[in-house]
């Protein structure tokens, strides 16, 4: 059921705490649901995520329920991961493709329980999923409204979580999940996130949604608990490394331009093809690009000085513009002022001399600098915590 | 007796000869030996206590709770080191926290609210005026600001020296003054002369919104909010960042601890080695020049050379055969000044406490607190220091990091520190006591009290720090937190004094790296650093320094 009414935006099920909490009253559109930019201080609730726990209100999150007898044969049909090894009770990041072997989005698939499966997502893609369906026995159903999520990420999340009664969480894996009893009903924790940190999302019916809120605020107060908006979570994910759609690419189904799509090596998403498994949407023309070379190389560059390189273009020795920052911030914690970035090939090769082309105005001059970018190799922020179990408590 | 001679022989075989010996792991010291070894040089590190950091330490007096001893927020630390060394990667994370509050005797209270627009209302709420002043204020403070963070990683220009380096650094020095126009430049040569309170009559009327803004003109001084040099500490206290916000402050995570244990670990990595429990007795001189370190025990270690992290006095008065330095260096260092004049108490609380006029949520309770109201109190604090006394009404600077770290105690239970000025190194009646101390303590809890109903009932522990605390275990002369106090005499090329400011000893081999040098103190790093460039070039070894972000 899609929910429809004169209102200009959506509430959420949490709207009502949302609401009370947003300070600020900086809101967006998250497809078409009110969604706040910030609630008090973007630097309070970022440093919330990486020091204490941050609350983020997800649940305009995309989500299709996907079951049926014929469900892991579709999603391997769908998928370039192998959906096998997505066992029950956990959960796989992942991307889909095009016939092209382009990019249409990425997301998280959750094996609820066997033949049982929910996959998030940030574009819409029902018409694409009803497509690739054809001929198997499986039942796709958009959920979006039905499920309220909140994402609860940071050092002392599983403390709260545990303070609010979520017994032996600390014991759960990441990409893990699991159920528990919640105010009458059922709540799902899994341990997922886009922030790179310590972290888990609490999954329930809009029923129980503002008990799950007032809960869990109750049991993180004394764990330094803190709404956090989307401009907070923008800083966080970047300094993750993770890309998100609409940004960093463009989802294929909807490029106009030609050429402007990426493919998932073009992503540096290499690690998400699994060609050993069979027949998905794309693998033969990524076989092609794997044999003949890719256009574009993904890449995540430690940007000389403070100024983020947001919008730049990566200049090589000469000057000769091979690509651009697709997102960029100075990332607190990791001290690194990072730029994600595309570059045309062969450019991005670890002995390349790069340079971001940086344009800051300060008192109504403009100043340009070529700001030296050395290509970061393995994780920007990667704290033992976001993989320890049992988890720590801070 | 020969076969003594045999013995000390083979004790020098034993003994491994190093490139380099830092004397001291404060932070500086241990931001010097990170550098020299980057570079390349055998380094160690020798230091007294049996933990590191001098006043950047974090240390568990009682069980479940952290203190930061002495120093507990931090804006100071440059960010070119902090990044170069990567201080991230080795545990440092750095917590931004804005804004303050002073309560008021009359039960209200001032709040220097982090957003401007609420900030702005608070202040029109006691003066439209003030309210609007703050935006010159800002502007004002901003431009110095500017002005001295180009010099904070520069060695000082020698003014009497002819050396093209000089005359380069001198240049560029004048350059920056002028940059700053005609009228700027006279600002700037009565702001960093003249008093804070004099400075803020410029902009105020309000008693305790100048109240508020002096307190960062007289901490860690031995000075009064009217005594000229006090403007320019307020700057000290401005010209640091927290991601590149001028003049924020923040808690290091796990305390102030974190940056001396992050520095370790950079130097570490680097193949430096830190020895505790090493007190230095002597720098051992052989031919006009340092060749090792010799320890109380009688252990002694030998090196190319030897850098002092201590503070001046301790350098030059404690530390050395007096034959061995020149005459005029031990008369400089016996006229340094480095008064104490601060005290610290840090308290394990059972639970936040309440404050009077403060809901439990509001935004002041993560920022610091005040409890002093005018520029009068102000100064009469400061007339107790004179006599001899600690302030029978003294200004605090308090803060409870654990409502922002959750690392530092219980959740639910709370540490506080409360920084205390004005504190003497030593009393009217004699020296300190035990007694006394507590009574110093007793002063400040009872200040407290009055603005926090539930405040001394919460108290499980409390560990009291007058300067003679700050002397004995941290080894600060006097108890001085700076390593000398912040005055124009004692700054840029006469910091420590002329001669020794550029990081070179009176002697071959010797060199200062501590807060006593160029740019002063505070947990900065950044005379560790510009030690470590001076000494490479000495060497004729590459630079490994960063070099300053450029103002924008
Ligand atoms: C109570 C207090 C509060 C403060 N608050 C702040 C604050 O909030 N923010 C801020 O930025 N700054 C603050 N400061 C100032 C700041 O902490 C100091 O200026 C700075 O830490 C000094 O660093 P350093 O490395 O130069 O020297 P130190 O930290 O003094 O290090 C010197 C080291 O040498 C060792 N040593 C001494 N004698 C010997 C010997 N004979 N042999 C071997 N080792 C020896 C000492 O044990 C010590 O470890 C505070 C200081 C104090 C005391």
């Amino acid at each position: 059921m899609t929910p429809h009414d004169d209102q200009m935006l959506l509430d959420t099920p949490f709207a009502s705490r949302v609401q009370a909490a947003c300070e600020l009253r900086e809101w967006e559109s998250w497809k078409g649901y009110a969604s706040p930019i910030a609630y008090e201080d973007v630097e309070l609730e970022y440093f919330a995520v990486r020091n204490a726990t941050g609350v983020f209100d997800l649940t305009p999150m995309t989500k299709y329920r996907i079951s049926g007898p014929d469900a892991a044969a579709f999603l391997n049909r769908l998928l370039t991961r192998d959906v096998g090894r997505i066992r029950p009770g956990r959960v796989g990041y992942t991307v889909w493709c095009n016939d092209a072997g382009m990019v249409l989005d990425d997301g998280t698939l959750f094996h609820l329980s066997p033949g049982d499966y929910r996959l998030c997502a940030q574009e819409r893609c029902l018409d694409w999923l009803l497509t690739s369906a054809l001929g198997l026995d499986v039942t796709i159903a958009d959920e979006t409204a039905e499920v309220a999520a909140l994402a609860v990420q940071g050092p002392t999340s599983c403390a709260t979580l545990r303070a609010m009664g979520l017994d032996g969480l600390e014991a759960l894996r990441p990409f893990g999940l699991r159920h528990y009893p919640f105010d009458g009903g059922e709540l799902m924790v899994s341990r997922t996130g886009f922030t790179g940190d310590l972290g888990y999302e609490v999954w329930v019916a809009p029923a129980h949604a503002e008990a799950l809120w007032d809960a869990l605020f109750a049991a993180g107060r004394d764990h330094l608990i803190r709404p956090m908006g989307n401009a907070a979570l923008e800083l966080a994910r970047i300094e993750a490394g993770f890309i998100q759609a609409g940004v960093d690419f463009v989802p294929a189904e909807q490029v106009v331009r030609h050429g402007r799509a990426r493919s998932p090596f073009e992503l540096g998403l290499d690690w998400l093809v699994d060609f050993d498994k069979g027949h998905f949407s794309g693998r033969s023309a990524l076989l092609k690009e794997r044999a003949q070379g890719s256009r574009f190389r993904f890449v995540r560059l430690d940007v000389e000085g403070n100024k983020p390189a947001a919008e730049s273009f990566i200049l090589n020795k000469r000057g000769k513009t091979v690509g651009h920052a697709t997102s960029a911030a100075w990332c607190p914690s990791a001290k690194r002022n990072v730029a994600l970035a595309s570059l045309e090939m062969p450019w991005g090769r670890p002995e390349d001399e790069l340079y971001a082309e940086i344009y800051f105005s300060r008192e109504l001059r403009w100043t340009r600098v070529e700001a030296r970018c050395r290509i970061i190799d393995g994780p920007i922020w990667d704290p033992p915590r976001r993989r320890q179990t049992p988890a720590p408590d801070y | 007796m020969p076969s003594r001679s045999v013995a000390e022989k083979w004790t020098m075989k034993r003994m491994r000869q190093y490139d380099a010996i830092v004397i001291g792991a404060g932070h500086n010291g241990l931001c010097n030996a990170a550098y020299l070894a980057k570079a390349g040089l055998d380094v160690l590190v020798v230091e007294r206590n049996p933990h590191i950091g001098g006043a950047s330490v974090s240390r568990e007096l009682y069980p479940g709770w952290t203190y930061s001893n002495c120093s507990y927020v931090c804006s100071l630390l440059r960010p070119e080191i902090s990044r170069d060394l990567e201080l991230a990667r080795h545990g440092l994370q750095v917590v931004p926290y804005h804004g303050g509050v002073t309560f008021t005797q009359d039960g209200d209270h001032f709040g220097n609210y982090p957003d401007a627009e609420r900030l702005h209302r608070e202040m029109a709420r006691h003066s439209r005026r003030d309210a609007n002043a703050y935006e010159r204020f800002e502007a004002d403070v901003t431009k110095q600001t500017r002005l001295i963070r180009q010099f904070l990683l520069a060695t000082p220009p020698d003014p009497t020296s002819f050396k093209p380096k000089d005359l380069k650094g001198l240049l560029e020095f004048a350059s920056a003054f002028t940059g700053m126009g005609e009228e700027g430049l006279l600002d700037s040569v009565r702001f960093w002369t003249m008093s804070i309170g004099d400075f803020l009559d410029e902009y105020f009327e309000t008693d305790v919104i100048k109240a508020h803004l002096s307190g960062s003109g007289v901490i860690g001084t031995a000075l009064g909010v009217y005594s000229p040099g006090t403007a320019y500490v307020l700057l000290h206290h401005y010209m640091g960042e927290v991601d590149g916000n001028v003049g924020a402050w923040g808690f290091a995570r796990g305390g102030m601890g974190a940056v001396a244990e992050a520095l370790a670990a950079s130097l570490r990595a680097f193949g430096g080695e830190i020895v505790c429990d090493a007190d230095v007795h002597r720098v051992i001189v052989e031919q006009g020049r340092a060749v090792g370190v010799a320890l109380a025990d009688g252990t002694e270690y030998r090196a190319k050379l030897v850098v002092s992290n201590l503070d001046p006095k301790r350098t030059f008065l404690k530390c050395f055969d007096e034959s061995d330095l020149p005459a005029e260096v031990v008369e400089q260092a016996r006229n340094f000044k480095i008064r104490g004049s601060s005290g610290k108490l840090n308290i394990a609380l059972d639970g936040l406490p309440t404050f009077n006029g403060l809901s439990p949520d509001s935004p002041l309770m993560l920022t610091d607190m005040h409890c002093t109201d005018s520029l009068e109190r102000m100064e009469r604090a400061y007339d107790d220091w004179k006599a001899g006394t600690w302030s029978q009404d003294p200004y605090v600077d308090m803060l409870i990091p654990t409502t922002v770290d959750p690392t530092m105690a219980p959740p639910g239970k709370h540490m506080m520190t409360v920084f205390v000025q004005y504190c003497p190194p030593t009393l009217a009646q004699g020296p300190w006591t035990p007694q006394a101390r507590d009574a110093f303590g007793q002063t400040v809890i009872d200040q407290l009290a009055a603005h926090s109903p539930d405040f001394k009932d919460l108290i499980l522990d409390c560990e009291v720090r007058t300067p003679h605390e700050l002397e004995d275990e941290v080894g600060l002369t006097e108890g001085n937190i700076f390593h000398g106090e912040l005055t124009f005499d004692q700054l840029l090329f006469n910091r420590p004094f002329p001669g020794c400011a550029q990081y070179r000893g009176p002697l071959r081999g010797f060199y200062l790296c501590g807060s006593g040098t160029h740019p002063g103190g505070g947990v900065m790093a950044a005379p560790g650093a510009n030690a470590a460039r001076e000494i490479l070039a000495d060497l004729k070894r590459p630079d490994v320094t960063p070099p300053s972000y450029p103002n924008d």
